[in-house]
């Protein structure tokens, strides 16, 4: 079956997700509709001395060594065990199809730099001169490896056996959406009949989270943790980091049909634009933003008027929600403001290069399942947003057509439109 | 569907031996000519950047004063490849201009880390300094020219390519997977113009740091790299290279000149264990259309044993040229600055100098048809072939 413009129609066949709200679907998607936040006063490092101190964290997930390349390799693992087990796709190791994955820059940490300063002997003045003497002595290899971009993708493809040169990618905030999109992208050229996209990251230690912070980006609202993300709400002061990862299995119709497979959704319309105003703000006049939208809901082969639910970037700070909404006003018009749009974020945080896909699967669950989490912590409304946010409590709704925006630094504006259904 | 041709139309390069694609193909016809620095980084040797005038592509100082080299690098070579290409400033082709590039992220403030390791090990509290030190002393937009994904927010900035960006991580397969892409969407129709490349800054102690890690530095003085038995490994080289590729029917209908064809490209990547690369390679060889006429190899091997020694075996009995024996290993950037250097090679008729003390051979006649090759250092091989435009 082909879609509106002659190409295969993409489905989902299998999801996994992992959050602080829980390992798997089931125990994410009960917690994001009853309402419950995942966030938390931060435990795993000291958080003295800085005005940020909860996040969105994956506790419950060994790593070892504990590092944001180790625990995003985990939390990835996690989820597309899941999403490969509900689509029964493939044999054992054997995935019929390419990688996309979007991962965190990875890079050494402070651990691993003491552990080089030591072994060095250097005690006074110390540089990266003893570092690197440190390292050439070869008892730190095992790090090379740990600490190369390509390392995650790299062990997750010889687990899951996945076809050709697996693709790690980054788009900011926007990478999950980023490395769905280059799934359909290749399905649609014929070029395979199956693709896993995969977005994670573990990344919550003390640097990463000092340089949002110096970025003035974080909440510090950091009492009760839980009460910090409040997308949409006048009162809104920043987000909040948050960790995870999602896989989605994706294949062509056809493919799926033929071998009896569950479908899950449709990956309907990609839509993307750049931005060259500023490296965090976005144009004044929200039109990169706008076309992103307008893109995916044309790719689509559908109108404004067609789009039931949107699933928001909603991240929290002052700009992105103000921005957001004026993009959704101005891509739907007056209809926007009984258009549902709702922020995963307000529970599990921005879980930043996961973001895009871990949304992905809940806007999949929200369709299928025909109920909207919420938006929560939402008690001040801001009256420049004239919105359906789905205040505090789900909501039940039949839908068809569903939005997922991801917005990031240096001008990414990402935009998925999934159907609940093909079209016969 | 029907498969679209791809055409290259411009191209970018700055490297140790120079910036733009005639300075750095005569400093390549010269056999010895070698930009190396042996003494700041000792026992490890890299290939510095030549110094730019940084004005001529990124006019804004408030621009350049935002960026860390490997940034500014890529930048600058993606300003040429317009500049190549005479898209330079054209608002409306760049406003929607595709973007896809390999790199990795950086740069660390050497001194704030120095200072943190001094004092850490003195500290009742280290965690609570390490806090106090990062929150007073760290840049606040120095984040910014560590995120990987702002090489593309740069150029996005600066030149105004604004269709939509998409940064790959993974060393050199990142570069190989971003020219495979743009090829494979322009051949789809899932896109007609594209800016693709990468840039790496080898002049960083944080990134040396990685690859003497794993032992893949050569300490040794100069050697080619298909005469490194003495001591295999590879010396890192700074440098951004930048390619604008197009459907034949978008340069066509803009009146660009084609400086080259891109005729396939193909990227895979084995298990490595011995003989996996050779396997590979020969099977790109066999993925890609037959190349026809005098044919060359680009070689993007890194010097590494083993696999250097592998994909020499796999090669075609042409003339080859091993990139990184003059340019170093530019990681992300090396696949693009291969395709680089086989486009000036085609459209000038004459490949680089042999290498003195290399297994290259004098090439006869001009060449028509090149394979350009990358093996990553631990993964990713990569193949592209590039053929004379007419």
């Amino acid at each position: 079956m082909k879609d509106a413009k002659g190409r295969p129609v993409v489905v989902v066949t299998g999801m996994g997700v992992v959050t602080s709200l829980g390992q798997g679907k089931a125990d994410t998607w009960s917690a994001l509709t009853a309402g419950t936040s995942g966030i938390r006063q931060i435990s795993r490092f000291p958080t003295a001395g800085l005005k940020t101190t909860i996040a969105g964290t994956v506790d419950f997930v060994p790593a070892e060594p504990f590092c944001a390349a180790q625990l995003s390799e985990n939390f990835a693992r996690l989820a597309v065990d899941e999403a490969i087990s509900e689509a029964k796709i493939g044999t054992k190791g054997a995935f019929p199809g390419p990688m996309f994955i979007a991962v965190p820059p990875v890079e050494m940490e402070w651990p691993q730099r003491e552990a080089l300063a030591r072994a060095s002997g250097a005690t006074e003045a110390v540089t990266y001169a003893d570092l690197l003497r440190a390292a050439d002595t070869g008892q730190f290899k095992d790090w090379h490896n740990l600490f190369l971009f390509g390392t995650v993708a790299d062990r997750l493809a010889d687990e899951f056996g996945t076809q050709g040169s697996p693709i790690s990618l980054s788009t900011a905030c926007s990478s999950g959406a980023t490395a769905i999109q280059l799934g359909v992208e290749a399905i649609r050229r014929g070029e395979t009949e199956a693709a896993l996209c995969i977005g994670t990251d573990g990344s919550v230690q003390a640097e990463a989270l000092i340089r949002f912070s110096l970025l003035s980006a974080l909440s510090t609202q950091n009492d009760p943790p839980e009460g910090a993300s409040k997308p949409f709400s006048k009162n809104r002061d920043g987000f909040v980091m948050g960790e995870g990862a999602a896989a989605l299995v994706l294949e062509s119709y056809e493919s799926a049909k033929a071998r009896g497979a569950q479908v899950l959704g449709v990956i309907a319309g990609c839509g993307e634009k750049g931005d060259g105003f500023h490296r965090t703000r976005t144009s004044p006049d929200g039109m990169p933003a706008i076309l992103a939208m307008r893109g995916a809901i044309e790719d689509a082969g559908l109108t404004p008027d067609d789009i039931d639910y949107v699933n928001a970037h909603g991240t929290s700070t002052p700009e992105n929600d103000k921005m957001e909404s004026f993009g959704c006003m101005t891509v739907m018009g007056e209809r926007m403001k009984s258009v549902p749009i709702s922020s995963n974020k307000s529970m599990i945080g921005h879980t930043l290069t996961a973001a895009g896909a871990v949304e992905a699967v809940v806007t999949l669950l929200t369709l299928r399942n025909g109920r909207i989490p919420p938006t929560i912590n939402y008690t001040i409304p801001d009256p420049a947003i004239p919105l359906d946010v789905v205040p505090n409590v789900a909501r039940d709704a039949s839908l068809r057509y569903a939005m997922s925006n991801s917005f990031g630094f240096g001008g990414q504006n990402t935009v998925l439109v999934f159907a609940r259904e093909v079209k016969a | 569907m029907s498969k679209r041709d791809v055409v290259i139309t411009g191209v970018g390069l700055v490297s140790s031996l120079g910036e733009g694609l005639e300075a750095n193909a005569a400093a390549m016809a010269d056999p010895s000519c070698l930009n190396l620095d042996e003494t700041t980084y000792a026992p490890y040797r890299v290939h510095p950047a030549v110094p730019l005038e940084l004005d001529r592509q990124i006019p804004k100082k408030l621009d350049q004063k935002q960026m860390e080299p490997w940034q500014r690098l890529g930048a600058y070579a993606a300003g040429l490849a317009l500049e190549n290409a005479g898209l330079k400033g054209d608002k409306e082709r760049l406003s929607t201009m595709q973007l896809i590039v390999g790199c990795g992220g950086g740069e660390r403030d050497y001194a704030v880390d120095g200072q943190i390791l001094s004092d850490l090990p003195k500290a009742d509290n280290p965690g609570q300094l390490l806090n106090e030190k990062l929150m007073s002393e760290l840049r606040p937009t120095l984040f910014l020219a560590q995120l990987s994904n702002l090489l593309a927010g740069n150029i996005s900035i600066v030149h105004g390519v604004t269709g939509a960006s998409r940064t790959f991580m993974g060393e050199e397969q990142a570069g190989v997977d971003a020219v495979r892409i743009a090829f494979e969407r322009i051949r789809a129709g899932q896109g007609d113009a594209f800016l693709v490349g990468g840039s790496y800054n080898a002049e960083r102690a944080d990134a040396l740091l990685i690859y003497a890690m794993g032992g893949f530095l050569r300490h040794a003085p100069f050697a080619p790299v298909d005469q490194r038995a003495d001591d295999p490994g590879l010396y890192l080289g700074s440098g951004g290279a930048f390619l604008v590729l197009e459907a034949r029917e978008t340069a066509e209908a803009r009146g660009a000149s084609i400086l080259a064809v891109l005729k396939g490209v193909d990227s895979r990547r084995s298990r490595r264990v011995p003989g996996s690369v050779g396997a590979a390679l020969g099977e790109a060889f066999k993925a890609l259309p037959a190349a026809s006429g005098r044919v060359a190899v680009m070689s993007g091997a890194t010097g590494i044993a083993g696999i250097t020694n592998e994909e020499i075996a796999a090669l075609p009995a042409v003339p080859v040229r091993f990139t990184a024996s003059r340019l170093g290993h530019m990681t992300e950037a090396q696949f693009p600055a291969g395709i680089a250097l086989a486009v000036e090679s085609l459209r000038s008729g004459a490949l680089p100098a042999p290498a003195a003390g290399s297994s290259e051979t004098e090439a006869e006649g001009e060449p028509e048809a090149i394979y350009v090759t990358s093996v990553g250092h631990m993964r990713g091989e990569g193949l592209a072939l590039v053929v004379r435009a007419h």
